[in-house]
């Protein structure tokens, strides 16, 4: 087999290289390549797509291309924040490959000068009662455990869902958020001819040669031969790292800064030179290393964990490598910025690689790559009126999609830092203080692969407006958005189809609801044999808490006797709910429209009624529908519910149907009259359903009808209970 | 009964942060001399039946399933009658 279809390059892009150079590249050069010329660096087949989604708005600092997005807060600060998947990694060793999936994302944040303040994590797995599920959920949530809470930045927040077509490819995908002084930003960029490349950090070993071209392929059935392509991460190494690098940026005179994710020196070097519009020269004998006999090759590709890349201003390199040294960290110069447009690599006196960084960065290849729109047929109808509330309820509450995720959030230090004011399990997002001003944060991912599979478009929208709505709800307003689209082979059109679909519902969803994308990455050919994984967009959002003592609305019931009331129009479709999975199995019934323009109002709405007074408490209805979110609000609380209110829906429909875009809020009887006006006034439909009771009862009645009565502590013990049992 | 010993240690070329942190540790007590720290772990198992070479295939099974981690780690087997 020819050497660079091993390497995963086709022949006509090979073809195109030797054009480019007019020559053929040597081993290092066609390494270097390859790997740049991966999906998972080069972005071929989603760069035309991504191009669509809207970037720019009043609180955008930076948005995509570098290695993380910021957003103004005010107060001369800003937000950086970036998602990134780590899913092929963790599939063949959960535990590392998700510990290393953190320590990659929570350096792209200090390496644009912020200080990581919080990560989240996007998780979905097969169904628990498989034993490889299993080891695969419980080892990702404890590698994630392992490297967030060594390093001391709390994991405060992330979404988790066990489905099928996620039996074979889990998707692990990691946020962190990082707090910046914006007159201290930094960016990846390499420039000024004379002056040194660092290389700073932990030694360079064999690990990780060709993950980068790993993760641009499907997984096979024998992937266990990749397995030499796993790293291990170190989180002590990488907490000095990230303290010495914020002490060398205050200490200043550092031009770029990048971290080495995958591809190493190489994707490192040349995306810092192609920002910086310079050549870079390194020598490669000067690096660290942590084997015998390593090649140049293996240099340039290795993947291991814990470096980074510096330019500092010539002459300041011996004051930057003393603050490493103080920090027990390799710090060495490997190279200079030159003049030229080549990356050039020495090695024992020779030059050993000599390629224009242009052909490693902008002249890869983009592909618009064939596609099919998946088209929505044999809509089938379900009759749900057989089925009893209570026991749905009951069924609902204890289904590891909606139990309580505790057994997750309980391994991770959530409190680290003291910026925590809303713990997990307490609110639709978690909430950070920023110390030294008024402000607060909100932050959450999500994104339900369910309704993008059945459909790609409205799925896409979907998952932004949950985002946006589990911000509003604690009183946020939104302000950017980073998202890890995960799917199957590109090269497949129903697939790219699929893609190209959830471009159109994201761009759709920005744009009505205001919110700009700042950054992400796509992660494809998560599929195994003929099976794809649900095409899964996962949206980390970030939004603002002007004052967190006036501004901030909790998801619990607050007193007895309070007013609930329902904000939004439910339209009663059961089409992929939970409800639907559990009765009726996987059938195609029509789901709920997502109504962007409503769902814009509530956005704005809710800050406005927090800072009036006039609301207690907010929760926005999400999986299991209505009369699961009423649950999580009283458990929250320990309060029960007396509900009974007008309805033309069925029960069924009216409780289970998972429309986005509805909210729950608590209003006290002497607010109530305002309240109302003021909703009807801002055009947001608002439905009254019944009032907060200090009683052990949850008591839902429709049209007169009594549907459920449930005592409040039993069915908290379902809800608490659910994650565990599906576990043992 | 036989005694089988297992020792697994990390692939050569895989990171081991306690080895290093140990030779730090060492150097600081002023053991210079040494150069590399690598750390495993040995299992000591009481298994029942006589057939050495048969338990020795069985623990060589336990090994891969579950004691040590194969793909980071590799694993040698010892069993005495």
């Amino acid at each position: 087999m020819a050497k660079w279809r091993e390497m995963g390059l086709t022949d006509e892009e090979y073809r195109r290289i030797v054009e480019y150079l007019d020559r053929e590249p040597n081993e290092v050069e066609l390494g270097m390549c390859a790997v740049m010329w991966s999906e998972h660096c080069s972005y071929k087949s989603s760069k035309i797509h991504l191009k669509k989604l809207p970037t720019k708005g009043p609180a955008v600092v930076q948005g995509p291309g570098e290695n993380a997005g910021v957003v103004d807060i005010g107060d001369g600060l800003g937000i950086a924040f970036k998602i990134e998947s780590h899913n092929h990694p963790s599939a063949i060793e959960p535990y590392q490959g998700a510990a290393t999936g953190v320590g990659g994302i929570i350096r792209d944040i200090f390496a644009m000068g912020a200080r990581p303040i919080a990560l989240l994590d996007s998780l979905r797995f097969g169904k628990l009662d498989s034993p490889r599920v299993r080891h695969l959920f419980t080892g990702v949530v404890a590698g994630i455990a392992g490297y967030g809470n060594c390093i001391g930045i709390p994991t405060v927040a992330g979404d988790v869902y066990f489905q099928e077509s996620y039996a074979e490819n889990p998707l692990v995908n990691a946020m962190c958020v990082g707090i910046v002084e914006l007159s201290k930003l930094k960016k990846g960029v390499a420039s000024g001819v004379g002056n040194p490349v660092l290389l700073v950090g932990a030694t360079t070993g064999r690990d990780g040669i060709h993950g980068a071209t790993f993760a641009s392929e499907e997984l096979s059935r024998d992937g266990e031969d990749k397995r030499p392509s796993v790293q291990v991460g170190d989180p002590f190494m990488e907490k000095l790292l990230l303290e010495a690098c914020l002490e060398a940026l205050e200490y200043g005179h550092i031009v770029g800064m990048q971290d080495l994710g995958a591809a190493g020196l190489t994707s490192s070097s040349s995306e810092m030179a192609a920002r910086g519009k310079s050549g870079i020269r390194l020598y490669l004998d000067r690096v660290p290393l942590r084997e015998e006999g390593m090649t140049p090759y293996e240099i340039m590709l290795s993947e291991s964990q814990e470096r980074m890349l510096l330019v500092v201003e010539k002459g300041y390199e011996d004051e930057i490598i003393k603050i490493f040294k103080k920090w027990d960290l390799n710090a060495v110069v490997v190279g200079e910025i030159t003049a030229g447009e080549e990356i050039e690599v020495f090695f024992g006196g020779e030059c050993v690689a000599k390629l224009p960084y242009r052909l490693l960065t902008e002249e890869a290849p983009v592909y618009d790559r064939p596609y099919q729109v998946p088209e929505i047929k044999n809509l089938q109808s379900v009759n749900p009126a057989g089925v009893d509330c209570g026991e749905a309820l009951r069924r609902l509450l204890q289904n590891p999609n909606i139990a309580r995720r505790d057994y997750v959030y309980e391994q991770y230090d959530h409190q680290v830092g003291v910026n925590t004011v809303v713990k997990p399990g307490y609110s639709d997002a978690a909430v950070l203080r920023i110390k030294g001003t008024k402000k607060g944060i909100a932050v959450k991912t999500d994104g339900n692969g369910r309704y993008v599979y059945f459909n790609p478009r409205e799925g896409a929208k979907r998952a932004v407006l949950e985002a946006a709505l589990n911000l509003a709800v604690t009183g946020a307003r939104p302000l950017g958005l980073t998202n890890c689209l995960n799917f199957g082979n590109p090269e497949k059109p129903e697939i790219m189809g699929q893609f190209v679909e959830v471009i159109a519902g994201m761009k759709d969803a920005c744009e009505i609801l205001n919110i700009p994308v700042t950054g992400g990455n796509v992660s494809f050919y998560n599929e195994t044999g003929e099976k794809a994984i649900y095409p899964t967009p996962v949206i980390g959002m970030v939004g603002l808490i002007d004052d967190l003592e006036t501004g901030l609305i909790p998801m619990a019931f607050q007193t007895e006797g309070d007013l609930i009331y329902l904000l939004g129009e439910p339209t009663g479709e059961l089409g992929q709910s939970e409800f639907l999975k559990e009765f009726f199995g996987d059938v195609l019934v029509p789901v709920p429209p997502v109504d962007l323009q409503e769902g814009k109002k509530i956005i704005d709405l809710l800050p406005l009624l927090k800072k009036q007074g006039l609301i207690n408490s907010a929760h926005d209805v999400s999986d299991g529908g209505l009369a699961v979110s009423l649950c999580e609000a009283a458990f929250a609380g320990e309060l029960g519910v007396n509900i009974d209110f007008i309805t033309s829906l069925l029960p069924q429909e009216m409780l289970f149907s998972e429309k986005v875009g509805l909210v729950i809020v608590s209003v006290s009887p002497e607010k109530a009259n305002e309240f109302e006006e003021i909703v009807k006034a801002s055009g947001v439909a608002v439905t009254k359903l019944g009032r907060v009771n200090g009683n052990d009862e949850i008591e839902i009645c429709l049209n007169g009808q009594r549907v459920i009565k449930e005592k409040l502590s039993e069915l908290k013990a379902l809800y608490e209970g659910g994650l565990r049992w599906a576990l043992k | 009964m036989a005694i089988a010993r297992v020792i697994v240690e990390l692939k050569p070329g895989v990171l081991d942060p306690q080895g290093e942190a140990i030779k730090n540790s060492l150097h600081a007590l002023g053991y210079e001399e040494v150069k590399k720290v690598r750390v495993g772990k040995f299992i000591t198992l009481e298994v029942e039946g006589n057939d050495l070479k048969e338990i020795e295939e069985r623990v060589k099974e336990m090994a891969d399933k579950l004691l040590a981690n194969v793909v980071i780690e590799k694993f040698s087997v010892q069993v005495e009658g």
